[in-house]
């Protein structure tokens, strides 16, 4: 049998029951759709949090005092909130270990901020000039923290675009921002720069802040030598784990102890375990979506059946007339494939125009790849042929002669 | 030219052997208009079955212009239906929902035959069933039965087959359609010189053929020529 028959003769048949094979197409689309549309969205918040992690600077390595703790251990006590780590430990990371870029070290704390009459609760960081390349913050009026400024410990602040909202009103011009004076616990700061909106939301809103000199912030908020972060930026990705390692060995000298009484993280550990938890999340939804699949693959199944049942007798007469059993084979395999075929290419569209949906009205990142698209294919490609083959192979086999009389 | 030699065919049901067709012997030469008749149950069913190439004989030989086709496998019996037997049904077995040419160039598609010949040949062989021409685009579902029962012939007829096997081809038709139809089937031997078996159990039928095969529990019982 040619080709071009073989189309024609699959062809004719699904229309010949157009309400049968579009509800059994409408279940394929349904399934293929889901997937897609799932795993748009899973891959979209991957990309997003990979992309709010590298916002916050790149080959970023990040050391808080306190030691790490396992799984299942509460993780957020002692962290941060035990002095271990000083400014010292930050000038011997700079000057003693190749390969470091910059280092930043850095200690925060909320307090309750004042300006003409206005306040607002905001997180105050104190920081050195470093902190702007280190943490990838840009200033866009005025300037950033200079490091004469906090040798000199100038009474001076750059702000973030929310906190200027909160303190100065919604987009207040920068001159009638900058020069104007602030009050941190009793302390007039003037402000020298509003930086540029980085975005994020929640607990994680990084322009709800407001940076000074960190000696200032020691002298006068937290006390003491203590800092609650070291950034440091390595030179390149390469060097990453080296000198990771290096800081850590240094740190340990330093401390005068064996096991660490702070941990360390670089930004690639932080990337993996946001990715490994976002592709859980996009398997998961992936996987429940493909039941849906699987659901329409059966309906496929259940028609074709019910089709090779119903045209037995037409089956009969094709043998009688000279068709081969792979000729029967191939028709009915065909009509399977064919209705996974046509509902794979609705369900890449509806899933498509799903994902917008759900990106463009909830505001929720989707990303349709290639990938998502070309499994979904495949798959619904190899469910016409799963599901088609044992019906196709039922009706190669029959007798003719009963199927003649088949009534 | 058909040659039976010493034609079985038994039936195993549990280990008990039954006897359909016992050693039969006969031949058929080209152009010959014969009918096979007998009672229900006799086998003259299963022996068209053999005759049509859709089952084989338990045992003996039977030759099909000259080749024994009794140990051919599916696919190359298949092939001799396709290209040297034509079947004719009494329940006409049309593709529904499909137009007349399409129906009748059935086999052609089979036999892969280049579309663009295919409708001409489907013409030729609707025409000598004797359809008007203005049927020809009509669904076969919108056919009266002896319509339906010409356009069948005409598929059968399509491949140039060297037998043409005619299953109780009046058998759901009125009587005054089964002459129309038996008259074609006499047409077609006379002026086209197609081989034709006429499988009935109804004796008038049956006449109209040259020559009567009688059939009775699997064995011939007589083998003449009718009168005409």
């Amino acid at each position: 049998m040619k080709i071009v028959d073989l189309f024609e003769e699959i062809w004719l048949a699904l229309l010949s029951n157009k309400a049968r094979s579009g509800l059994t197409i409408l279940g394929i689309v349904i399934g293929i759709g889901s997937v897609i549309a799932m795993i748009s969205i899973g891959q979209g918040s991957q990309k997003s949090i990979q992309s709010s992690i590298q916002s916050l600077g790149s080959n970023l390595i990040l050391i808080t005092p306190g030691a790490q703790r396992g799984v299942g251990m509460q993780v957020s006590q002692g962290r941060g909130s035990s002095q271990t780590l000083k400014k010292d430990d930050a000038d011997a990371i700079l000057s003693g270990i190749a390969g470091v870029k910059s280092v930043s070290p850095e200690v925060s704390g909320r307090y309750q901020v004042t300006a003409k009459g206005t306040n607002t609760n905001t997180s105050v960081n104190g920081v050195v000039a470093a902190y702007s390349t280190v943490r990838n913050v840009n200033v866009e009026f005025g300037s950033f923290l200079t490091d004469q400024q906090v040798k000199n410990m100038s009474k001076v602040a750059v702000i973030g675009p929310s906190t200027r909202d909160d303190l100065f009103g919604e987009g207040a011009s920068y001159s009638d921002v900058i020069g104007q004076t602030i009050r941190i616990k009793n302390i007039n700061f003037t402000v020298i720069g509003i930086t540029e909106e980085k975005g994020g939301t929640g607990f994680n809103n990084q322009d709800d802040v407001i940076y000074i000199p960190l000696t200032v912030s020691q002298q006068y908020m937290t006390g003491g030598d203590y800092v609650s972060t070291i950034a440091v930026q390595s030179e390149n990705d390469k060097v990453m784990t080296s000198v990771q390692d290096a800081i850590t060995q240094l740190l340990l000298v330093r401390h005068n102890v064996e096991t660490a009484d702070f941990s360390i993280m670089n930004q690639a550990d932080i990337v993996a375990t946001a990715s490994s938890v976002t592709s859980t999340f996009t398997v998961l939804l992936g996987s429940v979506a493909g039941i849906s699949l699987v659901v329409g693959g059966i309906g496929i199944m259940n028609m074709m059946l019910t089709t090779v049942t119903e045209r037995t007798r037409e089956i009969g007469l094709r043998k009688a007339v000279g068709a081969k059993r792979k000729d029967i084979n191939f028709q009915f395999l065909g009509e399977a494939i064919m209705l996974t075929f046509i509902g794979g290419i609705l369900g890449i569209v509806l899933g498509w125009i799903a994902s917008f949906i759900v990106s463009h009205f909830f505001s929720i990142a989707t990303d349709v790849s290639m990938f998502s698209i070309i499994l979904s294919f495949g798959v619904s490609g190899a469910i016409g042929i799963i599901f088609g083959y044992y019906p196709a192979s039922r009706a190669s086999k029959l007798n003719p002669i009963e199927a003649l009389r088949y009534e | 030219m058909i040659e039976c030699n010493n034609i079985t065919k038994s039936y195993f049901n549990e280990n008990e052997e039954t006897q359909v067709l016992k050693k039969l012997n006969f031949s058929i030469r080209d152009g010959e208009f014969v009918a096979i008749t007998g009672p229900s149950g006799s086998g003259k069913s299963t022996l068209m079955h053999i005759l049509g190439a859709l089952d084989t004989p338990t045992s003996g030989e039977y030759k099909l212009d000259g080749r024994n086709i009794a140990d051919f496998t599916d696919d190359e019996l298949a092939d001799i239906r396709n290209k040297k037997i034509g079947f004719v049904f009494q329940s006409f077995n049309l593709l529904a929902r499909t137009s007349v040419l399409k129906n009748v160039m059935l086999p052609l598609v089979y036999a892969e035959f280049p579309r663009s010949k295919r409708e001409q040949i489907a013409r030729d062989a609707l025409a000598r069933s004797g359809l008007s021409e203005e049927h020809y685009n009509k669904m076969s579902n919108q056919l009266s039965g002896g319509q339906m029962q010409r356009v069948a012939i005409a598929r059968a007829l399509v491949n140039n087959p060297s037998l043409i096997l005619a299953d109780e081809p009046t058998g759901n038709l009125d009587t005054k359609t089964g002459e129309i139809v038996l008259k074609t089937f006499e047409d077609l031997n006379r002026k086209h010189h197609h081989t034709i078996i006429l499988i009935t159990h109804e004796m008038d039928v049956a006449e109209h053929a040259d020559r009567l095969i009688l059939i009775r529990d699997g064995v011939i019982i007589n083998d003449y020529k009718t009168k005409k």
